[in-house]
């Protein structure tokens, strides 16, 4: 595998321009020759599809939602980062992007992620220019706030929706160009493989899941904007379809996956409420600004009601443990330190799994009135859910996982190892390193569809020329009889077992040994476990139904079995990777008091895998990463 | 919690359906309605017997997925809740619950409880949208937009698109999903200079993809999830007739 970034040459700061003003063009005559094929459809895809389209090429873009405005994108609350300095308080280009390098435990790609921050000052541009209602003051001027990682407020919001409006926007340019016939747009459509000829991505596989056809679609270049992997864990704030498919289907045919085991936990989501829980729910970090975590110092004072337990029988151990940030200690640590509490025997929630976030201090000290006027959406949100009254009673959280870091590997033009292959949003391994800060989704998102790829695809396609291969070709047949195999496979089966049990039996083993704290001993536990559960699963999962028609049993077990494959890479890279930075945490490599320790020396490098053939060990690549404007450092939260 | 399930069950567009029933225990009380049907689903593949399709994603109130209408209710009985955020506390032990897609006929069943919503897609890509390339956008705080303004084009923008408005209405009317988007975008500067064309392009798609019209009953209002104010139908209507107006005396300009 050869792994080139192609990291344009000169200082930082005029990289990306240089870069621009060299690359090849397409003659706006000559793009209508060109087909490109865009799979998923939140903030990456829909925002590159419609530039793209806008531009001239033949946009087909695919989804398996019902409609290309429902991708998972939507659930984004907080905010979108972009250096605007609309506060005057020192905010520029270099300040995103040396915070988002910081962030990123000096993982990620430093060229990468200042054209990130040079581009966010246009997100904001364009998305207003859409109608995107953000938040305003009475002047009418756009407001910020300020999010986690930052000591200045450059976060655009709409309430807590910003996602959801940030991808009308981008649906809204997306459905103009449908309009026009400029793209055409196939939904309730899944990849189920990715087609190369003479090595390059030229087409892709895809179920038409309400009539059940396999369909063959060719392409002069793929584009995947698939999302992330969270649900490999089963339970997470993702989306119920969110899956790991296309690129896992993309790294069998030899792109390179990179840094799988970089996954973000978030600290406050509402607890599991028992086995069958489907997926957890965020609540908003901004809580804990006023909310207290704690535990009951004695387990067996775990079942009592929580407001008769003497305040000298708690244990507020963020407080305790980290008494200069307290409760605001960052995502990490937050979630590490529940956890180590209910191992302690004192979680206070079903399974094990939950600890209070209390807000009586708060209400005292303030009065219930402006604690409800600054999270009442939250505690109503809460009360659906839980059926609590968090005024009167804390808060129950816990943490879960809730974006992930790791995706394919991608050079600075977006584009795989597989040439003619892109990779967009978090689908792609390349900007946010080793955890991610809040409100930088949404900005890489719309960065890599609207600002970056519809710069960089051009080139490869002048490079290459018009001519997609015919869908009768022998690779077409190929990947197709190879799809349609496995369906068959999966149907023949008819065991005793649902997908969903499988998927729920994996996320458990995920959770545990791969989840907020990593060791070496837990990893090979789950490394040896992983395999013998996808080899029950390949003997005894039950297909209902049939192959024709909408089918979503044959839709599930189609995406465990690849999370079934996928979750042992992850293992084996969190396995290998010896340190702890970010997310990543392995309980052998901890200072004193509980941060990570990284190790610069062994692991400043991006981790590429490579398929070596089914249930063997895959091959480790390295991209080593050259920080040449930020040195590294340690986080610290003294 | 024990309960009685009365679901609609449609192998296809094509073919007739028919109300089943089915049983269901030990279902927890904080168990979502719609893990309710995840468990039903696990007992029905347990007996080899075909699952209950039903749409979702995001399980959590925002992507617009979940279509059913729970005794008769768009979403089930509680206010501003989309089905998958409506709980199993708010179900009675022993209680028998209908369970039936989105019945309007410009939505018909794919399959069991799943409908097939693209002409809302169809809506959007006539007019809703304002025409601007990437790139060929202005500094952001270029054009203040008052605050009020600002408010209300938040308030028309927050429509899902689940379409529980149509099926909650007689006349299978769409004018809450199609007025909340002609408010959001011709109520903003940016929107303006589009203002006429939008609203005629996206009230002549909605016509033809078969919706009804208005007559106020205003169940739309009552079910909808992100309560869409019955407002959004008056500016719709109101820049209609404007745009109408404008266009019989300068056909030319429209």
């Amino acid at each position: 595998m050869k792994l080139d970034a192609k990291i344009p040459e000169g200082p930082i700061q005029e990289k990306w321009e240089n870069h621009k003003a060299s690359v090849k063009l397409v003659n706006p005559a000559n793009r209508r020759k060109y087909h490109v094929i865009i799979v998923g459809s939140g903030l990456a895809g829909a925002s590159a599809a419609a530039t793209l389209a806008e531009q001239g090429y033949n946009v087909s873009c695919f989804c398996y939602q019902d409609s290309p405005r429902r991708a998972h994108s939507i659930a984004a609350q907080g905010g979108i980062n972009a250096a605007k300095n609309y506060h005057s308080d020192g905010d520029s280009v270099y300040r995103l992007f040396y915070d988002t390098v910081k962030g990123g435990d000096f993982r990620a790609r430093e060229a990468n992620v200042y054209r990130l921050a040079q581009e966010s000052v246009n997100i904001i541009d364009q998305c207003v220019a859409q109608g995107v209602p953000f938040a305003r003051e009475y002047g009418g001027y756009l407001a910020n706030r300020s999010f986690g990682g930052a000591q200045v407020s450059r976060t655009f919001y709409a309430r807590g929706q910003t996602g959801q409006q940030l991808l009308l926007g981008a649906y809204s340019a997306l459905s103009r160009q449908i309009g026009l016939g400029q793209v055409k747009m196939y939904n309730r459509h899944e990849m189920l493989d990715l087609v190369l000829v003479d090595g390059h991505a030229k087409g892709i596989i895809a179920r038409n899941l309400v009539t059940g056809e396999v369909e063959r679609w060719s392409g002069d270049a793929v584009v995947l904007a698939t999302g992330g992997y969270g649900n490999v864990f089963f339970l997470s704030t993702n989306a119920q379809g969110c899956n790991v498919t296309a690129a896992y289907r993309a790294y069998k045919r030899g792109a390179g996956f990179a840094n799988p085991c970089y996954t973000q936990i978030h600290p406050t989501c509402i607890p599991q409420h028992g086995d069958q829980q489907s997926k957890l729910t965020l609540m908003s970090e901004s809580l804990r600004n006023d909310g207290r975590v704690w535990v009951p110092k004695r387990a067996e004072d775990c079942q009592k009601n929580p407001n008769i337990i003497a305040e000298q029988d708690r244990d507020y151990y963020l407080e305790r443990k980290y008494p200069s940030f307290g409760n605001l200690a960052p995502r990490d640590i937050s979630s590490r330190a529940a956890k180590e509490a209910c191992d302690d025997g004192r979680s206070i929630a079903h399974g094990g799994q939950g600890v209070y976030l209390d807000f009586s201090d708060a209400i005292n000290r303030l009065g219930e009135s402006v604690i409800r006027e600054r999270y009442g959406n939250l505690f109503e949100m809460y009360e659906r859910i839980t059926g609590d009254n968090a005024y009167k009673t804390p808060m129950k959280i816990y943490p879960a996982v809730h974006y992930t870091m790791g995706g394919l590997w991608v050079d600075y033009n977006l584009m795989s190892n597989v040439p003619g292959l892109f990779v967009l949003g978090e689908a792609n391994f390349s900007d946010h390193g080793a955890n991610r800060l809040g409100a930088s989704a949404l900005m890489q998102g719309l960065a890599d569809g609207y600002f970056v790829l519809p710069n960089t695809l051009p080139d490869y396609l002048a490079r290459v020329g018009a001519g997609r291969p015919s869908v009768n070709s022998e690779p077409f047949n190929q990947a197709e009889a190879s799809v349609k195999g496995r369906m068959d496979k999966l149907m023949s089966i008819q065991g005793k077992r649902s997908a969903r049990s499988f998927h729920m039996e994996l996320g458990k083993i995920m959770w545990e040994y791969c989840g907020m704290a990593r060791n070496e001993a837990g990893l090979k536990k789950a490394l040896e476990r992983i395999p013998a559960l996808r080899e029950e699963f390949w003997q005894d999962v039950r297909v209902p139904g049939q192959k024709e028609g909408l089918n979503p049993e044959l839709e599930r077990a189609g995406r465990v079995a690849d999370f079934l494959e996928f979750a042992e890479m992850m293992c084996y890279d969190a396995l290998d990777r010896d340190e702890s930075c970010g997310g990543h945490f392995r309980t052998e490599h901890q200072t004193d008091d509980g941060e990570a320790k990284r190790d610069d020396e062994r692991f400043a490098h991006v981790s590429v895998w490579e398929h070596t053939g089914e249930g063997a060990r895959p091959e480790k690549h390295v991209e080593p990463l050259h920080y040449e404007e930020v040195h590294f450092a340690t986080r610290s939260y003294k | 919690m024990k309960l009685h399930l009365k679901i609609w069950r449609q192998n296809s567009a094509t073919e007739k359906g028919a109300f089943e029933r089915y049983t269901l225990s030990d279902v927890s009380a904080d168990a979502s309605f719609l893990e309710m049907l995840d468990i039903l689903n696990e007992q029905l593949i347990a007996e080899n017997k075909d699952p209950v399709a039903f749409d979702h994603d995001c399980r959590e109130g925002i992507c617009g997925m979940c279509s059913l209408t729970i005794n008769g209710v768009p979403h089930g009985p509680e206010r501003a809740t989309t089905a998958c955020q409506l709980h199993m506390r708010h179900f009675k032990d022993g209680e028998t619950i209908v369970i039936e897609p989105w019945r309007a006929k410009p939505f018909p069943v794919t399959k069991d409880l799943v409908v097939d919503r693209t002409p809302f897609d169809s809506v959007m890509q006539a007019g809703g949208f304002v025409s601007v390339r990437t790139g060929a956008s202005p500094e952001a705080n270029a054009t203040p937009v008052p605050k009020p303004i600002a408010e209300y084009a938040m308030d028309a923008a927050a429509c899902i698109g689940c379409g529980a408005c149509v099926a909650a209405c007689k006349n299978a009317s769409a004018m809450l999903f199609v007025g909340a988007k002609v408010s959001h975008l011709n109520s903003l500067p940016q929107g303006k200079p589009e203002k006429d064309r939008r609203v005629v392009a996206m009230v002549e798609a909605m016509d033809s993809a078969g919706f009804g019209n208005c007559r106020n009953y205003a169940e739309c209002e009552a079910v909808c999830p992100k309560e869409i104010s019955l407002d959004v139908i008056a500016q719709m209507n109101r820049d209609y007739a404007s745009a109408k107006i404008k266009q019989f005396f300068a056909p030319a300009e429209s």
